[in-house]
């Protein structure tokens, strides 16, 4: 489902992302572990072309991110082609970013209807299925800022799920919630697993990591240092980096 | 101090209302006040108001128009885009308005016609630019195109002001970058954006009588017309200002509602509306259902009071 070969990515002198070859089986979850500043990430907003890349090779569900190859030559895609590959990803992010000015119904609307040119009434009835399914049933007309975070964050699952993504991103997502409302977006996330849904995860979370993880991949100075399944990695760690990431977090 | 001023007002009442002297042609008081009620409501006068109401609204609606899509080009990653809406905020900004809408006026001088079609090829189309720039249209490009570069800055910080996050959410939805700003990051700029341009329109509908001075018939010049039939210059010119007041007033009035209507969301308790006040006021003035003499006996008690004294207004 994702493919990445060789992938460079720099902002000037400083090389954030240092050939990253990885790949991410249809319906398998990755989750990506490393400490602050290695580049996790730049690696996922590289993923829908929020970022653009400097080297390499990048290609979801068989098509390159954001360009077009062309004999030896990469054409960057249009606005309008970029957004159609965006719109079959779906992204969660650490600070939510829910659109404050939509109650949290028209915050899960507005992608198909706006994007998708989805009805609206179909839009709707779709959108109140995905908010029981992230248990918020009875926040259908609240807004954002009445919600926790935790509930914020599961509205912001939702809202990306309303758009049918075949590819679903987590950039920390647990790592601006209280600790007790960790649980119930992991909860939706385990859930969404257990459904077949290809998954790459950046996390601190081990717990989530070991049980639900697929593939398990350390990355530090923009490389990666160790993966695998995460029972033989996170057990037995061989990296010392990562060793001593682990010791920090566990 | 107090009493200074006092004195002054009540000079200056005195001189505006009472003092009758033989004035040339005045018949009432030496002030003139029967003059400005014939002319307040006259049909000249209303018609300039009118005019000015209609600048104000053309010269704001196309100034906040051009100034998001100045607003927008300045930020584009295009660099020719953004050079150019510099330039012309740059201009615009710094050359006087009033110079602008001499400017537009004599346009028409310059290029009497327009011809559209081939250069050195058949015209299709022969423009009298004389006939179609009259003093109302230059007037009105002038105070919009100035508009535009002052409500270019002001959409700019609103847009700025806005998350990152915002848009990278939208964006990772799909959302073509036109629709992100529009369904977006322009309603949460609102926020940022309503309360200068409320200003920008109260200063707008006093700037419009600068085209008096290339004969748009606004109030300003209507007023004048009058003034330079019967020479009661003054009186004219207050029955200008009353209608000026009377509009920036109701301009500030809708501001203030508007900003409320803003703020919703932001802000946990909305200022009051003065009707809201008023009636604060007066439920404050009634006594609050407990008779006086007992108020002062309790406030008499040697004990020191733990509590509020009761029957005291709520705060
Ligand atoms: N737009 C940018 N311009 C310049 N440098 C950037 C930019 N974005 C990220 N960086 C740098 O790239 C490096 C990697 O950033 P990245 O956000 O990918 O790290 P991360 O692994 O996600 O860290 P964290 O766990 O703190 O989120 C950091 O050193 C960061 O300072
Ligand atoms: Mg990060």
């Amino acid at each position: 489902m994702v493919r990445a070969e060789q992938v460079w990515k720099s902002y000037g002198s400083l090389d954030v992302l240092r050939g990253i070859d990885l790949e991410v089986e249809l319906g398998e979850v990755l989750c990506l572990l490393g400490p602050s500043g290695s580049g996790k990430s730049t690696f996922l907003r590289l993923i829908n072309h929020l970022e653009k890349l400097d080297a390499g090779r990048l290609s979801v569900d068989g098509e390159l991110v954001g360009y077009r190859q062309r004999g030896h030559k990469l054409h960057e895609l249009t606005d309008r082609e970029i957004g159609a590959q965006r719109a079959a990803i779906g992204m969660v992010f650490q600070r939510f970013n829910l659109f404050p000015h939509l109650s949290v119904v028209d915050n899960v609307t507005i992608g198909p209807v706006k994007v998708k040119g989805t009805g609206k009434a179909e839009a709707r009835e779709r959108a109140v299925a995905l908010l029981e399914r992230v248990g918020l049933k009875d926040k259908v007309a609240a807004y954002p800022s009445q919600l926790s975070g935790g509930q914020q964050q599961r509205v912001a699952i939702a809202r990306a799920l309303a758009m049918d993504p075949k590819l679903m991103l987590f950039d920390e997502p647990t790592s601006a919630l209280d600790p007790e409302l960790v649980g119930e977006v992991l909860d939706v996330m385990r859930g969404l697993a257990a459904d077949g849904m290809t998954m790459v995860v950046v996390t601190h979370e081990m717990g989530f990591a070991r049980e639900v993880a697929d593939q398990v991949v350390f990355m530090d100075g923009g490389e990666i240092l160790e993966q695998g399944a995460p029972a033989d990695v996170l057990s037995n760690p061989t990296n010392e980096r990562f060793q001593a990431f682990l010791s920090k977090v566990l | 101090m107090a009493a200074v001023l006092a004195v002054l007002v009540a000079m200056l009442i005195h001189t505006l209302v009472f003092s009758t002297t033989e004035q040339p042609h005045a018949t009432g008081s030496r002030f003139g006040w029967e003059t400005i009620g014939q002319y307040l409501f006259s049909s000249h006068v209303l018609s300039g108001v009118l005019v000015t109401i209609e600048l104000t609204i053309i010269a704001m609606l196309a100034g906040v128009i051009l100034g998001i899509l100045l607003a927008v080009m300045r930020m584009s990653k295009s660099r020719l885009l953004s050079s150019v809406a510099w330039v012309y905020i740059w201009f615009f900004r710094g050359t006087p308005v009033f110079v602008q809408i001499i400017f537009w006026y004599n346009i028409a001088a310059l290029y009497p016609h327009l011809t559209l079609g081939i250069p050195f090829g058949p015209s299709f189309a022969t423009v009298n630019i004389n006939s179609l720039l009259t003093p109302f249209i230059a007037g009105s490009i002038a105070l919009a195109t100035n508009e535009g570069a002052y409500m270019s800055e002001i959409v700019r910080a609103g847009i700025i002001s806005v998350d990152e996050g915002q848009t990278e959410a939208a964006s990772s939805l799909g959302m073509s970058r036109a629709k992100t700003l529009r369904l977006i990051v322009l309603p949460q700029a609102m926020r940022l954006i309503i309360p200068p341009t409320g200003n920008e329109t109260i200063s707008m509908l006093k700037t419009t009588s600068l085209v008096s001075v290339i004969a748009v018939p606004d109030l300003l010049k209507s007023a004048q017309d009058i003034a330079n039939a019967n020479y009661r210059i003054i009186q004219l010119l207050i029955v200008a200002s009353i209608w000026y007041l009377a509009m920036t007033t109701v301009l500030s009035v809708g501001q203030f509602y508007l900003e409320r209507h803003y703020a919703r969301g932001s802000v946990r308790n909305l200022p009051a509306t003065p009707l809201q006040r008023l009636r604060q006021d007066l439920t404050r003035l009634r006594p609050q259902g407990k008779p006086v003499a007992e108020v002062l006996v309790s406030s008499l008690d040697p004990l020191p009071v733990a509590d509020e004294p009761r029957g005291a207004p709520h705060e």
